[in-house]
């Protein structure tokens, strides 16, 4: 198994090769909540999250609603 | 009579739009939510954080979207390309919403609007399917240059961004309303109530705030008056108001059958 790194919300985060986003998903404790996700730059559809495979390098952004004006 | 504040097609009884930041916590939040009335809410798309509890109460359990029109902000942005991100971001967030509020600021101590990165914004969400609700300088040139790319709705600041300084040039806004089809909200700028009643009766559709509320002693009790304040600026808007005069020859009782006074 090899390990990749990726930045999460501008941290750099090691996973496990052929880790899918549905799988980082739940290692995050996002499972169930409103979140959306962007991968480098691309919004990722909740229904892709199963099927998409992160690689080495990827930048993700994963937001939630505050409160603001 | 009905009179209903209808944006992109769809009719609201409240013309009070309030942000929901700067609270002290969700339970002020919600709870002057509710004494405002207000029917849209803004909020804002933020990263979430990581490692952090995930098990802690989320905006929009408080505030669900069953209840309220949501109106993701893209508050912080100072370009078209990270405004355009945020709100690709929000309608997925939001399954598909495509009513929003852009806003693209050109200096992080003004707050002030950046209009070029504006309307380069608004031009491409606008071909995406979105909604925009547009934050803007009281500019009518810029104004009327937004609704023609096909903002919905046209959101002047009265005063700077959380200045609490009140309607400062209500002659540029009355220049706007007059030029501009689509609804006028005035977005930023109202302190207290008189303000919220001000921009009404020079004839916006609405008053957008946050820090008015957020930032007031008693949050919750200031709601309740914007509420008030905003339907008795329409009501005077509606009603027409008297001529302005230096004086009048024209006492309020009648002239006639004054005591002692010759009779006529």
């Amino acid at each position: 198994m090899k390990v990749i790194t990726v930045s999460i919300n501008g941290a750099p985060r090691q996973l496990p090769d052929s880790i899918s986003v549905a799988a980082l998903i739940e290692e995050l404790g996002f499972s169930g909540k409103r979140i959306a996700l962007e991968r480098n730059g691309e919004i990722v559809p909740r229904s892709k999250f199963a099927t998409q495979q992160l690689s080495d390098g990827d930048r993700l952004e994963v937001v939630v609603a505050v409160g603001g004006g | 009579m009905s009179d209903k504040l209808v944006i992109a097609g769809k009719s609201y009884s409240s013309r009070l739009l309030v942000g929901t930041g700067k609270y002290k916590d969700f339970a002020e939040t919600k709870a002057a939510v509710e004494a405002s009335g207000a029917e849209i809410i803004t909020i804002a798309i933020r990263r979430s954080n990581i490692g952090q509890n995930p098990n802690e109460p989320s905006l929009l359990e408080i505030l669900p979207p069953s209840k309220y029109t949501l109106l993701p902000n893209t508050a912080g942005c100072y370009t078209a390309e990270d405004a355009v991100r945020t709100l690709r971001l929000a309608r997925e967030l939001l399954d598909g919403h495509t009513l929003v509020k852009l806003e693209v600021l050109g200096d992080p101590q003004s707050l002030y609007p950046n209009v070029i990165e504006t309307i380069a914004a608004a031009k491409t969400l606008i071909a995406e399917g979105f909604q925009v609700m547009v934050y803007t300088s009281d500019d009518p040139i810029v104004a009327k240059q937004l609704e023609d790319i096909g903002c919905v709705a046209i959101m002047p600041l009265a005063s700077l961004i959380g200045s609490g300084m009140g309607i400062l040039n209500p002659w540029n806004l009355q220049l706007l309303i007059e030029r501009v089809q689509v609804p006028v909200i005035v977005d930023a700028g109202v302190g207290t109530a008189s303000d919220a009643a001000i921009a009404m009766e020079l004839g916006c559709d609405g008053v957008l705030m946050n820090t008015a509320i957020a930032a007031a002693q008693q949050p919750v009790l200031m709601a309740g008056a914007m509420k008030k304040a905003v339907e008795a600026g329409r009501e005077a808007y509606r009603a027409g108001r008297m001529p302005k005069k230096l004086y009048s020859a024209s006492p309020s009782s009648p002239t006639a059958g004054i005591i002692g006074s010759p009779r006529s």
